[in-house]
């Protein structure tokens, strides 16, 4: 049964890293830019919301009808200033900028926050309750999360495929010369994708601080391994790949944790690899078939 | 077919556009040195020239996609050198690229509802698109990486046509279609033209250039060579200022007269 067990928590925590993942995938899929400081900005909104809450006293769930357009107001800001700046340089020259600016977010979190790891809602029935399901021990908090990624997954696609804005930013992804013949500032359109993926970031850093703790340093060697992982698992570019590729490392992290509890982190990258080895272009992927 | 094919150009009233001694380089190379235009409301003002003549850099430069080292572009009257291209597609500078450049990934009327986002007021709807060109109806939901060469530079004409362009630059048109596809594509010109349209298109192929235009201009190495309406020219001196042979350059806008 443990083995049972294993597989359904991997699953739903898959919905976790589905919620860093998309955000990661649309922002290169997009613009081209490989956010380094995309885990970084997830604690932030998690320090955010704990900052709302303490403040405000809304209720935990409800904080991130603030954080969310909070973050997309800075990701678009973030977009029109030192992305695009470094944008309009080289490639290259985004990963410099986003490795900075993850330095600089880590560092300052540091400084006015210290090291200590915080919680998101500790205590809520929501966090730490469960049920049960013969053995099995299901968290109310993961089905939440995971539902949250498949809710948010489906906004995206919806997003994507039917409104205006959704788009002009595939066209602009797949020939921004062109969409300003149309008539389209891809520069505004680039900020809307960086917008709408730091309001998944806020939601993945919300549901992290409260499935596990927030600390400056989680960015980084959390969030970040595993929303790339997760990308790169799925297929690059493919918006229901970040949920299949969250739910495979999952799996393959609670399987690891099954067998010993410090392979873990271990089993998640040894899957990792062996997609990176045996199939780069992801298990869903956009361009292969054709 | 087009508005004046071979009589007195309109040359009485304010040009739409203007081109004024345009240098523009692309590094080192100078690609064009001094070039001057005017295109009046209703024309169709064909450049001709030979591969690198700087046919294409004019026309992007026209539409915003390179600045210019000197020179403006001057649009209904007013400066539009600066502007960004987007700026220029609103106000109504609309250009068909060299390629087709659909949106690969897009379907055929996604590409048109891109091109009709920021659109000026005027006579193109989808819907028009449809019918003027029936086939695309059926197959709107196609991605248009899809479609046929010829087929794929129609939904790009439709794409431009709705944004309610006034002027429509048209760049290598025939470029990688077989010639029957061609001959269809410009047969559609009129039609177009009907709605009160512009057209500056850039062309490789001279007999169909002379065929469409009202007036042509030859590109040389970055400079003019030839000017003027398909039937004040010879064949000769066509041929002279295309491949700029001795003893060309007797048209209307001889190399060197720029100051």
């Amino acid at each position: 049964m443990s083995w049972v067990n294993a597989i359904i928590q991997g699953i739903l925590v898959g919905g976790l890293y589905a919620l860093f993942a998309c955000g990661l995938s649309l922002m290169f899929g997009v613009m081209k830019v490989v956010n380094l400081a995309h885990g970084d900005l997830a604690v932030v909104a998690g320090y955010i919301a704990i900052g709302v809450i303490t403040v405000t006293h809304i209720p935990v769930l409800w904080s991130f009808l603030i954080v969310v357009p909070v973050m997309a107001v800075l990701g678009y800001v973030l977009q029109r200033t030192i992305l695009q700046g470094a944008l309009d340089r080289s490639v290259l020259a985004t990963l410099m900028v986003t490795f900075g600016l993850s330095v600089v977010i880590e560092n300052g979190l540091l400084q006015f926050f210290t090291a200590n790891t915080r919680g998101i809602g500790t205590g809520l029935a929501l966090v730490s309750g469960s049920f049960s399901i013969g053995s099995i021990q299901i968290g109310y908090l993961l089905v939440v999360i995971f539902a949250t990624a498949v809710v948010v997954l489906l906004g995206l696609q919806y997003f994507l495929s039917a409104s205006r804005y959704g788009r002009l930013i595939r066209a602009v992804a797949d020939d921004k010369e062109a969409a300003q013949l149309a008539g389209a500032d891809y520069r505004h359109v680039f900020g809307i994708a960086a917008a709408v993926a730091f309001g998944t970031v806020a939601l993945g850093g919300i549901a992290y601080g409260m499935y596990a703790q927030l600390a400056p340093t989680t960015g980084t060697d959390t969030i970040l391994l595993f929303a790339f992982a997760a990308v790169v698992i799925g297929g690059l570019g493919s918006l229901w790949g970040t949920l299949l590729g969250g739910v495979v490392l999952g799996v393959a992290q609670q399987i690891g944790a099954q067998i010993s509890i410090s392979d873990e982190t271990l089993a998640g990258f040894i899957v990792f690899l062996a997609v990176l080895a045996l199939r780069p272009q992801g298990l869903i992927s956009r361009g292969a078939q054709s | 077919m087009s508005a004046q094919p071979n009589g007195e150009r309109p040359e009485s009233g304010t040009p739409l556009l203007e081109v004024r001694d345009l240098v523009v380089h692309h590094g080192q190379l100078r690609a064009l040195d001094g070039i001057s235009l005017r295109v009046f409301p209703g024309e169709v003002y064909a450049i001709i020239g030979a591969n690198g003549a700087g046919k294409s850099t004019l026309l992007r430069t026209i539409a915003g996609l390179h600045s210019p080292t000197a020179g403006s572009v001057l649009f209904d009257g007013k400066d539009v050198t600066g502007l960004r291209p987007e700026r220029r597609a609103r106000q109504g500078i609309v250009m068909v690229p060299e390629g087709r450049r659909l949106f690969g990934s897009l379907s055929v009327e996604e590409n048109l509802q891109v091109g009709a986002t920021f659109a000026r007021e005027g006579p193109w709807t989808i819907e028009r698109v449809y019918e003027t060109f029936d086939w695309m109806r059926e197959r709107r939901n196609q991605t248009a990486s899809q479609l046929s060469g010829g087929e794929q530079q129609t939904v790009a004409i439709g794409r431009a046509l709705l944004a309610n362009p006034r002027v429509l630059l048209l760049d290598e048109l025939s470029l990688g279609l077989a010639p029957v596809v061609v001959q269809r594509i410009y047969g559609m010109l009129p039609q177009i033209l009907a709605a009160g349209l512009t057209v500056l298109l850039v062309e490789q192929d001279v007999s169909q250039a002379l065929r469409v235009a009202s007036h042509i201009h030859c590109l040389l190495e970055g400079r003019t060579t030839l000017e003027g309406t398909p039937a004040s020219v010879s064949a000769d001196q066509v041929e002279a200022a295309y491949f700029g042979l001795a003893g060309a350059a007797p048209g209307s806008a001889p190399e060197g007269s720029e100051s």
